[in-house]
């Protein structure tokens, strides 16, 4: 009988693992809930749904707002802006979206999904990234091609639109087969930190948060392209009140600090 | 023997059919999710052939090397007084229950290309696992092999050892033992479990995404390919997960035949 329960048991595993990897692994994240500040009355929580590349910004700028609003939490849910709109439409709630690109805004703003008017708060750039010390001496887009493997963004994700735009107006043609595409910009960005891509295009502030993980390789001004993030209130959302004060404060000056402080260009 | 058959109590019956429920709800909702006018096109793409193919040929080549590397160490651990063996054993089922980006991360760090070894087998070989389809056979065998160890290795302790030990005392070696005696006995179970870890290794993402990258033809297998259309084409991504639910069910019924019902 033995020999029959123990490929039994390990169906039984087989069928647990499939069902814990389509489980949803994104997990909302909340920063540490801030000390006493002066509280003009704001409480509950909200759900901020970002671009990945605001990961370590919205960060602190959440923890700023959470010392001045003590009551209120602020949870946020990074990923692709492609993925995080694809969720909102699908009907996950969030109160707060702020995407890398204007596309993903005008998908939810086209179905009504968002309250008022969106506002571009942010800026951000595109920069080559290698290996620290540049062994592969890239210098420009068209080095990439026939370099190595490089580490680009899937193609319908904000930075791999993106960078698409750049080497399109570079006029470089990277052969798909050397192209290993992240789901979002952190994944890019990770296949030459701990990887072994030879190089890779993400935003400058993903470049300055890597340090000396990798060497960043500016891009001339006529084949850059400028990121935009704009950020908008959800019309679902079950704490607007929060959700505008939140938004305020990222159009604000506190918040605008931060994100300069991260290597953002300011919206205007 | 013969055993009399009495339904169980309904409370019991009622929560079986909740947990059939949780089972079967999300399948139901990505067949009706699916848009069957664009399920052969979205089948038929360049991009989705290429993933087809490349997940057929490197869940094949994963669960060949599980059946291969894996008997004699079900072997080993079945029958042999190895030292520390549930220490052995733990370490060889680990990747069962460690998450597979976990596994891939700890790939990458043995064998990338700044690795010792993975620079070492640059440098001597002109080898690269990253961003190379054995790469991706690579972490599909790590993540899958387990799956058939254990099944084998089940197998060998449960069956009836005296045959074994009749023939090695007619005068045959261990060998000859294992190949005439312990295999063909054993057989049923070496195909279940080199279906087991082929089902695994076709539907590995984790490791293969982090470990061997997301390359078009060389490391986009099946499930790679589902996450990146999600972003763009829904359709086809469920189109692809389509394929991988239907072979994955086919082949746990296969196994289920070959495994409960014959008695």
């Amino acid at each position: 009988m033995r020999a029959r329960t123990e490929p039994v048991a390990a169906l039984l595993v087989l069928v647990m693992l499939i069902a814990a990897s389509c489980s949803d692994s994104a997990g909302p994240s909340s920063p540490e809930a801030g000390s006493k500040g002066e509280a003009p009355g704001l409480s509950g929580s909200v759900v901020v749904s970002a671009a990945a590349s605001l990961t370590d910004a919205f960060a602190d700028v959440g923890e700023d707002f959470s010392e001045i609003h003590p009551d209120v939490k602020v949870m946020f849910n990074f990923d692709s802006s492609t993925t995080l709109s694809t969720q909102i439409l699908e009907g996950a709630p969030a109160d707060l979206f702020a995407p890398a690109d204007e596309a993903n805004m005008r998908k939810l703003t086209d179905a009504n999904l968002i309250s008022g008017e969106p506002k571009v708060f942010t800026r951000n750039e595109l920069v080559i990234v290698t290996k620290p010390g540049n062994p592969e001496g890239i210098e420009t887009l068209a080095d990439l091609a026939g370099a190595g493997v490089i580490s680009l963004c899937g193609e319908k994700v904000p930075c791999g639109k993106y960078a698409a735009e750049a080497l399109a107006k570079a006029g470089v043609t990277i052969d798909e087969s050397s192209i290993t595409r992240g789901q979002d910009v952190g994944a890019t960005l990770t296949a030459v930190t701990d990887g072994d891509a030879v190089a890779g295009i993400v935003y400058v502030t993903d470049a300055a948060k890597a340090g000396d993980k990798v060497e960043a390789v500016s891009l001339p001004e006529d084949v850059n392209v400028i990121a935009t993030y704009p950020i908008g209130v959800l019309s679902g959302s079950t704490n607007i009140e929060v959700a505008r004060a939140f938004m305020d404060h990222v159009l604000g000056g506190e918040g605008q600090e931060v994100l300069a402080d991260f290597g953002f260009v300011p919206a205007s | 023997m013969s055993r009399v058959r009495r339904r169980p109590p309904a409370p019991v019956v009622a929560a079986a059919g909740v947990t059939i429920l949780f089972f079967a709800i999300p399948l139901v909702g990505i067949l009706q999710r699916a848009n069957w006018s664009t399920v052969w096109s979205d089948l038929t793409t360049s991009g989705a052939r290429d993933a087809l193919r490349l997940s057929l040929i490197s869940s094949v080549l994963a669960a060949g090397l599980s059946i291969a590397f894996g008997t004699p160490l079900a072997w080993v651990l079945a029958r042999s007084a190895v030292p520390a063996k549930p220490l052995l054993r733990g370490l060889v089922l680990l990747p069962m229950v460690l998450p597979p980006v976990v596994g891939g991360v700890a790939l990458l760090a043995a064998f990338s290309l700044r690795s010792p070894i993975g620079g070492w087998l640059h440098d001597a070989f002109g080898l690269q696992l990253t961003f190379a389809t054995s790469g991706a056979v690579m972490a599909e065998t790590f993540v899958a092999m387990p799956f058939y160890v254990i099944t084998v290795e089940g197998a060998m302790r449960g069956m009836d050892q005296r045959y074994e030990d009749a023939a090695a005392s007619l005068g045959a070696r261990r060998l000859t033992v294992f190949r005439r005696v312990t295999l063909p006995t054993i057989a049923p179970s070496v195909v279940a479990g080199g279906m087991l870890a082929w089902a695994r290794a076709l539907g590995e993402f984790g490791a293969t995404i982090t470990f061997a990258g997301n390359v078009m033809g060389r490391t986009r297998t099946l499930p790679l390919a589902v996450y990146l259309e999600l972003e763009s084409n829904q359709d086809a991504a469920v189109a692809l997960s389509l394929v991988l639910l239907a072979v994955s069910l086919l082949v746990l019924v296969s196994l289920r035949g070959r495994w409960l019902s014959s008695s």
